[in-house]
């Protein structure tokens, strides 16, 4: 089979299966909200405070609903069966891969950055800063989908998996939260902030290059049990 | 001289500490069926996943021809219809037949929207025999290919493999319940106790 009728074939079942599984969708979305607002609550509904610490508060909320989503990455799959059938027989295995974690950056960093807006709203994020934010989630969260992606592969085949991956992942998302709230911080302060955008991309070029041999080589290992 | 589809040779393999089995050798030449017996914990599954290449810490020689493998999770999803499951095989695979032919052949006509999860566990094994049907690979490693399937379609496993045996295909299936298929071959894995 031709390596782009595995692409678009992968890709296919991943929207079916999606449209099939809404909460899904919704869950990383619902979770990022809430928080969003338990930070606004409990913030004492002062703006220069919460403004101030906004950027941050919004790039780590996005980690952790980023990885919330990436627990069910490979799990049904893998409960299935089909898991097995796509390591058997894709043939390179990584594009039906990069078909999943696509997918799922768009249900989770993609969807954060369109509703980015509302998150600086509650949050009383200055509007001028708006754009900057949005270009850092748009630049960076690919990387997250792509880092996750590997641990999620590494502890699909654990039961209870879920702590072990955020312990996995976190560490390596340092870098994106790093550059990412850094980049909106540095825009609120007026200081020229390009170089850690630029980084941004160079973190989500890398990972796209790589991750996907690592996503499936952690699942060959997590296969072999 | 026919075609040997798969040659196992001196293989060992040991999980947990446990020999499963020690230098085993057998050959599957085209034509031949197989048949993996033994008590539960014998093996027999392991050695199926050792021919796929799924699993790898052995010791021998395993040579096999493109195999199709059908294990114990059927790698069916619940949340798809078989048309889209087939169509999703059919991606990863060189399909040489229609989608919808074969699952006429597997009797679910009538079933190609519904999804999975609402049928029954016997006939989301019928979606994944489909899936043997559905693409031409020499050799069927089928692990308990009877499981939650009723007569009928303990008789379509049976007819499937004859005529898959009959084009020259060789299969081995893992199985507590003899295949009853003439000519097929049993080897007994583990000490029957």
């Amino acid at each position: 089979m031709s390596a782009g009728g595995i692409f678009t074939g992968a890709l296919r079942r991943e929207f079916k299966l999606l449209l099939q599984s809404t909460e899904e969708l919704a869950n990383p979305l619902i979770f990022l909200f809430l928080a969003l607002t338990l930070f606004a609550l409990g913030g004492g509904g002062s703006p220069d405070t919460l403004s101030a610490f906004a950027p941050a508060i919004i790039w780590v909320l996005v980690l952790l609903a980023n990885l919330l989503a990436l627990e069910g990455l490979f799990r049904r799959d893998y409960d299935e069966g089909s898991l097995e059938l796509l390591v058997l027989l894709a043939e390179p295995l990584f594009l039906p891969l990069l078909a999943k974690i696509f997918v799922h950056w768009l249900y989770s960093g993609l969807a954060m950055t369109l509703l980015a807006p509302l998150a600086a709203l509650i949050l009383f994020l200055p509007a001028q800063v708006l754009p900057t934010l949005m270009l850092t989630l748009l630049v960076g969260t690919p990387a997250l989908s792509l880092i996750g992606a590997i641990g999620a592969a590494l502890t699909v085949s654990l039961r209870r998996g879920g702590v072990l991956l955020a312990l996995l992942v976190l560490p390596l998302y340092v870098p994106v939260l790093i550059f990412g709230a850094g980049a909106v911080t540095e825009q609120m302060a007026g200081i020229e902030n390009m170089a850690q955008i630029y980084w941004l991309l160079v973190i989500t070029m890398v990972a796209l290059t790589v991750a996907p041999f690592l996503v499936a080589a952690a699942l060959r290992i997590s296969l072999e049990q | 001289m026919t075609q040997t589809l798969l040659k196992i040779a001196d293989v060992t393999c040991a999980r947990e500490g446990r020999t499963l089995f020690s230098r085993l050798n057998f050959e599957v030449a085209a034509g031949d069926c197989v048949e993996l017996t033994g008590p539960n914990g014998s093996g027999k599954s392991t050695l199926l996943r050792c021919v796929t290449g799924l699993f790898a810490d052995y010791e021998g020689a395993i040579e096999a021809a493109p195999s199709l493998y059908l294990g114990h999770k059927p790698g069916v999803s619940a949340l798809l219809t078989p048309r889209e499951q087939l169509r999703w095989y059919a991606s990863l695979t060189a399909a040489v037949r229609d989608p919808l032919a074969v699952l006429e052949q597997v009797g679910l006509v009538g079933y190609e929207d519904v999804r999975c999860q609402h049928m029954s566990a016997g006939q989301q094994r019928r979606v994944a025999l489909a899936r043997l049907i559905l693409c031409d690979k020499p050799l069927w490693l089928l692990d308990e290919p009877f499981t939650a399937l009723d007569d009928s379609g303990q008789d379509l496993v049976r007819s499937l493999l004859t005529s898959h045996l009959a084009s020259g295909g060789g299969a081995v299936c893992a199985t507590h319940h003899t295949l009853g298929l003439a000519g097929t071959r049993s080897l007994l894995l583990g000490r029957a106790i």
